[in-house]
């Protein structure tokens, strides 16, 4: 048995792939959730019901997928220029920061200036910390994976030393948050009485535009070109340096505002439970669709769903919600391979 | 008292150089494992999930009435497993190492922590186990078998690398994979071979922290010390000798922090101190990117007949 590559890869195949990686997972976290001694079929009959069954279920849905479109999006125009950003969940955390700082009433302006100042501060803030990375790796040929993860860490610690000390709220009765966003500086809600805000469609705009840009202007051609083959790029007269640099700075920038949008639209304020790895599980959305920015938005709904359908299921019956990130786990191995057999087939001999 | 002199009294410690010694083991046990596998051509960037089920595979099973030894040889062979779903994906079928390796990571954080929710459920204080002992020797010497472990496993790795026939195909093949075709060698088996006993070694570095270290599980446990790990392989140009003392060098930065730390007595925030190890291992990265060889065919798949 051989692999051998395909000419082109067909619509139908590009499109059922992630949708085989996902019953792929599926089957194979149904062992484990046999395993509990749960009866499988009804537990996802219930995870099913709790992430689309009611109304209520399918805000929680939309409003859980927000970030993860934001991050899904950065990882996807990152991985496309081959530039390895591990670190949205950094990346967001600043943009929170930002977004805290500047919408926390030092600027006296109405909703319609403020916010898009605060979401902007947020971009630059999440921008700028990819930046950092990204010049090492064009400067000093210093790997992006290893220091982009690791400075994951250096910004919760930065998080949790400023939320202890400069941006304490003196009203959080001791816990390390910070104060809370002005009134103006908060996203409106999209539909009322649920927790889905503004940020959706912002992340929905984002991925539209993202598209645009990939498939119809220089730029997005540019990315494309040297994610592709960077000394060809470098060869046609693509300034490859300064591509990369912008990418970084768009990728940081699309985490950051997952984090500002996250403050402005849902919590009101910053705390260091902020994000439950939406900067890694964006990463499977971007894998899931296959770095298509509209894909994204799908991929980034499946696993929001999964997410609080679990929350939901294990509520109702003793299998733990880390089901949840088991199953987002191994649809992106699944989807890998499933990506695989859509660009290859497989010949005997 | 000035900085000096806290720092040198410090260092004069006896006490200082056993936590050296303590803190270095998980390191010298994961980059060794990253080593291999790296020396072989395949970056694995599962290190981090496998470090963390090794610990709780580790733990769990001494929690449900196994001994220590059996404990460590659970992990390591979880540890083997997880590293033979990597090296399936990324050795015969040519995945993105990248993207493989964070999805094997994710894997096993998350299995691992559903097995420990799912065993023990309402677990708010994290139940204990009786832990290896440290030896009765003197001073710094007083370790637990663990860490003798790791520090022989360096010398066991260096000679197996450097000294066997089975060393060399690991090195050619992470090296030049055709020129090993050439000489008969079988790449895919080799590479397979070498991520699955790195993916065990890197598991016990996860077991060291639950049988050794600590005497519980903890979600978050091994807090990056994985991707610290992989910084510290290229820090020592891929050799075993110099990732054990770039293990220790950095252990003595993160003893040293835990002491200034109490020291300072909260004027500064201890966040400030516990950033070090991770801004540290950046830098270490940049100071060495410039002359880093690496093994040449690092990230490149193989595949035969194919160039």
């Amino acid at each position: 048995m051989r692999l051998e590559p395909r000419t082109d890869t067909p619509l139908a195949l590009r499109l059922l792939a992630p949708v085989g990686a996902v019953v792929a997972a599926l089957a194979l976290c149904a062992l484990l959730v046999a395993w509990t001694g749960a009866p499988v079929l009804r537990a996802y009959g219930l995870l099913f019901e709790g992430a689309v069954g009611s109304r209520f279920a399918l805000t929680e849905t939309l409003t859980r997928a927000t970030p993860l479109i934001l991050t899904g999006l950065a990882a996807a125009v990152a991985f496309r220029a081959k530039l390895w950003n591990i670190g949205a969940e950094g990346q967001l955390y600043m943009g929170a920061l930002a977004a805290v700082v500047v919408g926390g009433g030092m600027l006296d302006l109405p909703a319609w200036a403020l916010i898009p100042v605060v979401m902007i501060a947020g971009m630059a803030a999440g921008g700028v910390t990819l930046l950092g990375p990204a010049v090492l790796k064009v400067r000093f040929g210093v790997d992006e994976v290893v220091t982009t993860l690791l400075l994951n860490f250096v910004v919760l610690l930065l998080v949790s030393m400023l939320l202890e000390g400069a941006l304490k709220d003196p009203m959080g009765m001791g816990w390390p948050q910070s104060a809370p966003v002005v009134e103006a500086a908060e996203l409106p809600k999209l539909v009322e009485r649920t927790r889905l805000h503004g940020g959706f469609a912002i992340a929905l705009g984002l991925s539209v535009l993202l598209w645009l840009v990939d498939t119809r202007t220089i730029w997005g051609y540019e990315n494309r070109a040297v994610g592709a083959n960077p000394r060809a790029a470098a060869f046609a007269g693509m300034p490859v340096t300064r591509i990369m640099l912008r990418t970084a700075l768009l990728s940081g920038g699309l985490a950051g505002l997952a984090g500002a949008a996250e403050v402005c639209g849902l919590k009101g304020y910053l705390t260091l439970d902020l994000s439950p790895g939406f900067g890694y599980s964006g990463i499977v959305a971007a894998m899931l669709a296959q770095l298509h920015p509209i894909g994204v938005v799908g991929a980034a709904l499946f696993i929001a769903g999964i997410f609080v359908g679990a929350d939901a299921m294990s509520r109702a019956m003793p299998v733990p919600n880390y089901i949840a990130d088991v199953l987002v786990a191994a649809s992106l191995l699944c989807m890998l391979v499933a990506g695989l057999l859509a660009r290859y087939r497989l010949r005997r001999g | 008292m000035d900085f000096l002199s806290i720092i040198l009294d410090i260092l004069l410690s006896a006490a200082f150089w056993t936590a050296v010694l303590r803190i270095a083991t998980p390191y010298v046990l994961g980059t060794l494992g990253e080593l291999v596998c790296e020396r072989a051509g395949v970056l694995n960037l599962g290190i981090e999930g496998i470090m963390t089920l090794g610990a709780m595979a580790g733990w769990m099973a001494v929690y449900q009435g196994a001994d220590l030894w059996t404990g460590v040889l659970v992990a390591a062979a979880c540890g083997a497993l997880l590293g033979l779903l990597h090296a399936a994906l990324t050795v015969p079928l040519g995945l993105s190492q990248h993207v493989t390796g964070i999805g094997v990571t994710l894997l096993g954080t998350s299995l691992s922590y559903f097995v420990y929710r799912l065993v023990l459920p309402q677990a708010s204080t994290p139940p204990t186990i009786e832990p290896f002992q440290p030896l009765a020797l003197p001073g710094a010497l007083a370790q637990t078998p663990l860490t003798y472990l790791a520090f022989l496993l360096v010398a066991v790795v260096a000679y197996v690398l450097y000294r066997t026939p089975v060393g060399l195909a690991v090195r050619m093949v992470g090296e030049n994979p055709a020129a090993a075709e050439a000489q008969g060698l079988n790449v895919t088996a080799i590479r397979i071979g070498a991520v699955v006993a790195g993916s065990a070694l890197m598991a016990l570095a996860g077991a060291f922290l639950t049988l050794s270290a600590f005497n519980a599980f903890f979600f978050n446990m091994v807090n990056g010390r994985g991707w610290i790990c992989i910084a510290l392989v290229v820090f020592a140009s891929w050799r075993p000798g110099k990732a054990l003392l770039g293990a220790l060098l950095f252990a003595v930065f993160d003893a040293l922090q835990l002491r200034l730390q109490q020291a300072s007595g909260g004027v500064l925030p201890y966040q400030l101190f516990l950033m070090m190890p991770y801004l540290l291992s950046i830098l270490a990265l940049v100071l060495v990117a410039r002359r880093a060889s690496y093994p040449r065919a690092l990230m490149i798949p193989y595949r035969k007949g194919e160039r």
